[in-house]
This record gives C-alpha cells, sequence and structure tokens, in this order.
C-alpha cells in the first residue's frame, strides 16, 4: 500500500509523480517555485525538477493564466497555482473565454491541456477574499472541466487525471482540510472523473456535498437518527447527475450541502436535475444548507455564514419531517 | 540630500521610403518586392469584397483593415514559416500574406468556425477578439520557444487600443521575465473604435511603454512597407534570442471600425484625406516604379486580383453549412455524458 499523505501533500505528489512522468509538464504561480508556494503544495518540486520547470511567477493572475494558455498551444501541460480563489477572478476571462474556446474555435486544430489549481472555501479564520467558493462560476463556464476532491487519495487520483487531460481543468483544493486527516494513498490508483463517489450508503435521505462539506455531512450523518447516503460528486461540472438521481430513487429525499451562496450555487443545478428526473421518487422538496446570499465576512462572522453540522443536521431533520 | 538620474531611455523611428538610401534594401529582391505588391492589392480587393458581402446581407459583421495592408503584409514577410503569429481581429491581410486560403478567410467572417481550420498548419492562431487578451497567448508562446531552445519567434498583433488593457502590460512583463521569443506587434491605426490615440494614453510613443518592462521598444512608419520588414527583421534576430521586441506601427484605419460603426461621428473628413495622401499601395506603387521595379503585369494585377477574390467568395459561400453535430462535437476532448444527452435531446427538437 502507499503512504500516508494528506489533501496538501497528496496535491504536491500527484504534481511530482506527473512531473517525474511528463517532462512537458510545467508547475508555476506565484510564490510557487522556491518558496513551495503559500501551502507547500509545490514543495521540493524545484529542487527535484529546476527552476525550468517549477518556478515563481509575477503577481499576476491573468498573466499566469494567459501565460499557460500559450505555452499550451505550444504543446506545454502547464499546472499553474491561484494562490487564492479569490484572486482566480482577475484570470476569469482567461480560463472562461480563451482556455475553454480554443478547441471550438480551432475546429479541434488547438486545445489547451491546462490545469489551474486553487485553494479555495472558507472556515479558516482568513483575511478577505481568502475564503471564496466559486466552482458555480467555473461550472458556468462551458467547456471546462471543474474538480474538488475531498479525500488525500481522491487529490492525488484526480489530480493526476486532470494533469493528464487534454481539455482545462479548474482544480478546486479545500483548504480548509488540507492538513486535516491523512490516509494512505495509493499511486496506482486511478479514478474516474465525472464519477461521483458514493462516500456511504444510507436509506433515507441522499446527502450530496463535495470538498469540506464532505466531512462535515459525514458527522452530520452520524449524529442524526436516519440512514444518510453521502454522494460527493467530486466532477462539480460535467456532473455525474446519473449518481445523484439513481441514489434519490432510492431514498426519495435530497439535501445538497455547499459553502457558496444558496442562489445560483450549484447546489441549484443539482436540485432541478433531481426534480426534473426523480420527482415520482420524491417524498420531500430538495433541502439546501448553504452560505446565505452576502459576500463572504471578515472571519469574526464566518461561524454564523459557514454551513457546519448542526445546520446539516437541522437540514437533515426538516427533509425528513417533511 | 542626493538626486540623480537613475534612468534614462529614448525609443527610436524606422523609416525607409523618400529616405536619402531608400534604395538600399537588401532584404527583398526585386521579386519578392513585387510578390508584396500583389498580397497588398489582394488584401485591399478582400477588404472592399467583404464589405460589399456585408451590404448584401452575406457577412454580419466586418472589421476592414484598409491602410494597414503594409503593416501586416510586411511584418508576415519577414517571419519564416517555422515562426508563430497570433492575430488580434483586424488581421485578414496578416492571414492572406500567412497563406490562409481566402475562401477559408471569408468563410470565417461569414460565421462558419470551420474558416479558421487548418491555421495549425501555418502556425497562426485563431483571431482573437477580447480586445489586448492575446497578448499573453504570444508570451506564452515565446516563453515555450525558450525553453524548448527552439530557435524561433512569435509575433502577435495587437492595437493601439489595445495597450491600456491589462493583459497587454503583463504580456510585456512576463515576455521581459521569461526571456520570451515574443514580438508585440502594436498597428497603431490611431483610433480604438472612436478613441483617438492622444485620449487613450498620455504617453508620446506606444513603442516606449515596451521601457517600463525592461523590453525593448521601437516605432516604425506603418505606412512604409520596407520600413515595416527592416523593424520586424531587426527584433526576430533579438526575440529568437530571447530579447522580446514591442514594435509600434504607427498608421492609420482608412475605414470605420467595422461595418456597424459610422466614423463620421467622430473623425472630420481632411483628415482621413490627409492619411489617404499616406496610402501604403500609394506609396509602394511609387516606390516601385522610382526603382524600375514595377511592369506591366503589376499594372494589370488589380484585374486579376479582383477574379481571385470574387472566386473565393463565391467558394465561401457555396460552402457547406457547418452541420448541428459541431454545435457540440469540439467543446471537449471526449463528449461528456452530460452534453452527450443534451446533445441528442435538442436534435429531437430542432430537427436538423
Amino acid at each position: 500500500m502507499g503512504e500516508k499523505m494528506n489533501i496538501v501533500e497528496a496535491v504536491n505528489a500527484a504534481l511530482e509523480d506527473e512531473m517525474e512522468e511528463d517532462e512537458e509538464v510545467i508547475a508555476y504561480g506565484e510564490d510557487v517555485g522556491e518558496d513551495g508556494g503559500v501551502f507547500r503544495a509545490t514543495k521540493g518540486l524545484q529542487d527535484k525538477f529546476g527552476e525550468d520547470r517549477c518556478f515563481s511567477s509575477p503577481l499576476a493572475e491573468s498573466g499566469i493564466a494567459g501565460t499557460a494558455i500559450g505555452m499550451s498551444l505550444y504543446g506545454f501541460r502547464p499546472v499553474v497555482e491561484m494562490q487564492f480563489s479569490g484572486f482566480s477572478y482577475l484570470a476569469f476571462h482567461q480560463i472562461k473565454e480563451h482556455a475553454a474556446r480554443f478547441r471550438i474555435r480551432s475546429r479541434d486544430d488547438y486545445n489547451v491541456p491546462l490545469t489551474v489549481r486553487a485553494p479555495y472555501g472558507g472556515g479558516i479564520n482568513a483575511l478577505e477574499h481568502h475564503q471564496e467558493s466559486p466552482e458555480a462560476f467555473f461550472a458556468h463556464a462551458e467547456g471546462l472541466h471543474v474538480v474538488i476532491p475531498s479525500t488525500p487519495q481522491d487529490t492525488y487520483s484526480l489530480l493526476r487525471k486532470s494533469i493528464q487531460m487534454d481539455d482545462p481543468v479548474v482544480f478546486l483544493e479545500p483548504k480548509k482540510i488540507y492538513r486535516a486527516f491523512k490516509e494512505e494513498v495509493d499511486r496506482d490508483k486511478e479514478v474516474e472523473l465525472e464519477k461521483a463517489r458514493i462516500v456511504q450508503e444510507g436509506d433515507d435521505v441522499t446527502l450530496i456535498a463535495w470538498g469540506a462539506m464532505v466531512p462535515v455531512a459525514e458527522d452530520a450523518a452520524e449524529e442524526i437518527d436516519a440512514s444518510i447516503e453521502i454522494v460527493d460528486p467530486r466532477t462539480i461540472y460535467p456532473t455525474d447527475f446519473d449518481t445523484i438521481i439513481e441514489s434519490v430513487e432510492k431514498t426519495g429525499r435530497a439535501m445538497v450541502l455547499h459553502e457558496a451562496p444558496k442562489s445560483a450555487g450549484f447546489g441549484a443545478e443539482i436540485a432541478t436535475r433531481i426534480q426534473e428526473n426523480a420527482i415520482l421518487s420524491m417524498e420531500a422538496p430538495v433541502e439546501r444548507v448553504t452560505a446565505p446570499d452576502v459576500p463572504y465576512p471578515l472571519y469574526t462572522l464566518e461561524d454564523f455564514y459557514m454551513p457546519n453540522k448542526e445546520k446539516a443536521v437541522n437540514g437533515l431533520e426538516r427533509v425528513l419531517d417533511f | 540630500m542626493v538626486r540623480q538620474e537613475v534612468y534614462e531611455s529614448s525609443v527610436q523611428r524606422i523609416e525607409v521610403m523618400d529616405t536619402e538610401d531608400e534604395d538600399d534594401f537588401p532584404q527583398a529582391d526585386e521579386e519578392e518586392l513585387r510578390q508584396l505588391y500583389r498580397e497588398m492589392i489582394i488584401s485591399r480587393k478582400f477588404d472592399e469584397k467583404a464589405f460589399s458581402l456585408q451590404r448584401r446581407g452575406e457577412v454580419s459583421t466586418y472589421a476592414p483593415h484598409k491602410g494597414q495592408e503594409a503593416t501586416q503584409i510586411g511584418a508576415m514577410f519577414a517571419l519564416d514559416d517555422e515562426d508563430w503569429m497570433a492575430p488580434s481581429f483586424r488581421e485578414s491581410a496578416a492571414f492572406i500574406a500567412r497563406g490562409a486560403p481566402l475562401d477559408k478567410i471569408f468563410q470565417r467572417w461569414m460565421g462558419d468556425a470551420n474558416g479558421q481550420k487548418g491555421l495549425d498548419e501555418l502556425n497562426t492562431l485563431p483571431v482573437a477578439i477580447p480586445v489586448g487578451t492575446q497578448n499573453l497567448h504570444t508570451a506564452g508562446i515565446g516563453m515555450a520557444m525558450e525553453k524548448k531552445n527552439d530557435d524561433k519567434a512569435v509575433l502577435g498583433f495587437t492595437g493601439d487600443g489595445s495597450t491600456s488593457q491589462g493583459d497587454f502590460h503583463e504580456a510585456l512583463n512576463f515576455s521581459g521575465v521569461y526571456n520570451a521569443h515574443s514580438i508585440f506587434f502594436v498597428q497603431n491605426n490611431q483610433y480604438a473604435i472612436s478613441m483617438p490615440r492622444e485620449k487613450q494614453t498620455m504617453s508620446d510613443t506606444i513603442a516606449q511603454k515596451a521601457i517600463a518592462h525592461g523590453i525593448e521598444g521601437i516605432q516604425v512608419d506603418g505606412n512604409d512597407i520596407l520600413a515595416v520588414i527592416k523593424a520586424v527583421n531587426e527584433a526576430l534576430e533579438k526575440a529568437r534570442n530571447g530579447e522580446p521586441v514591442l514594435i509600434e506601427a504607427e498608421t492609420y484605419r482608412l475605414e470605420d471600425h467595422t461595418t456597424s460603426d459610422d466614423s463620421t461621428r467622430y473623425r472630420d473628413e481632411e483628415e482621413v484625406e490627409k492619411w489617404k495622401e499616406k496610402d501604403p499601395l500609394k506609396r509602394f506603387r511609387e516606390y516601385l516604379k522610382e526603382h524600375d521595379v514595377w511592369n506591366d503585369e503589376l499594372e494589370d494585377f488589380g484585374e486579376e486580383a479582383e477574379e481571385k477574390v470574387d472566386e473565393a467568395a463565391e467558394k465561401a459561400m457555396d460552402a457547406e453549412e457547418p452541420e448541428f453535430d459541431e454545435l457540440f462535437d469540439y467543446v471537449y476532448d471526449e463528449m461528456p455524458e452530460l452534453l452527450q444527452k443534451e446533445k441528442e435531446e435538442l436534435k429531437k427538437e430542432v430537427k436538423p
């Protein structure tokens, strides 16, 4: 079996192994080189592969994404880091309007095998702009893959797959649980993108959660006196709705738990797909436990803002008692 | 207190035509000069044709390049086939000079992305419409060339308006930091739609914007095709060696911004007439005549060019319409199940 790793170590291991196997894989971003990134996700890579393949870039998110597109067009397979997902909006134009469109614009002549990594999510007492959950923005930028792991094994396997993809991928890493726990990571294990993971099986409610909300979902499921099936989509978009719908057909009830604000959050899409496809199996409307529709607050207020175990339990009770 | 100069710089301008040694031009032989003129005529005829196709409803919107033939064709002449080109959106003349088939260029203006198919064989990118954003691709390609130790360069077109964009500056900065093999070729055509150059920026020249990024900037008379060739040749030598260059080619957009624009709202006829005197075709024709390169074939070439352009337009109009499947086919490398389902559902509904 493999070695024990936490999520951020799994990011590092996936990068290391991909760079080892494919010399076109390069890693860059702010402080990514000597410093190993502010979360140390790229620690040691510059020492191992040299400054040519792992380097710190000027402080410009659009510049990082845009030059990585150019390098992709010329044959590289860049993995770039947005230091925090809250700063990725500066690169949003390049990612949405260029990375995601080159293939269709050129009728398959050019592609952009780019992976944009970004730590995302809240609950870590950080500064303003350091705690956002932007997955719905990227999911709405057609042509991208939006991937969010929730375990070290998934992080390792999904990141390797993302780098190998000939399409652009936005890979959002749940920084609250970067170092929360370790597990054995099997470096030979392949995980399919676009395939949801059944975290635990259950019969009464389907609870859909991703990233740092998966452990919250597990805690809530343990506390409540009902049998909860937890589904982690792993790829937010293109979504494996089949697994979710199949589960809801079995349980008859569903709840989505996410950190992003409620309106037009990705939970809205999931709820809609469930009612479009499984309404005759349903005993209750889809419940959503999310952040409210307000900007992420400075951290003295974040405990009110963030979904947590108590809110998740309350949500499960509402959907069970309907 | 000490106060002293810590930096000094200046910007040079290149002109060839109408200078004392204008006949000393080893960069092109006589036949190449004639071929440049032919390409300029074809490009001019293409522009006129596209304009009339728009008026007839065959093209929805067209961005004319009239007046900018010397910048685009001169720059492409200097480039080697193995170099790369990254266009903005007004570069039909550059596409022509790069060897893209005329009918394909029309096809793209007629709303069919298949007109851009095959550009990879010419090391040429498809058009980039969001102003200035393509400069980062020019920078990235140049960075990649340096990393691979390739003896090549990439030339990216951009405009005077785009020099206000953040992406333009980030591109120059990254290029300098990483010794990118990149040439940023600004076609300063004096207007960004209605915004005149002197209100776009307080910089005296656009070329000087390179200085702040630690790379070389140079200005060139963009209506003097020989000056453009000379400037790009010099820049190529540097760029292939990891020294990026910003070229500002001063020219003029003789037509409206696009067929949806009315430039009489923001510039007077006197100004346009003044620039017509500096029309790059007119100037080059006079140069060729003065230096006995002109011949009867060139005299008559206008007609031949028109025929070529008309044929290409017909071919583009007769091209098969893109198929329904293409709406979905090129979004991903492998179509996700989600899209496969959506495609089937839509297909049932629209019955292509």
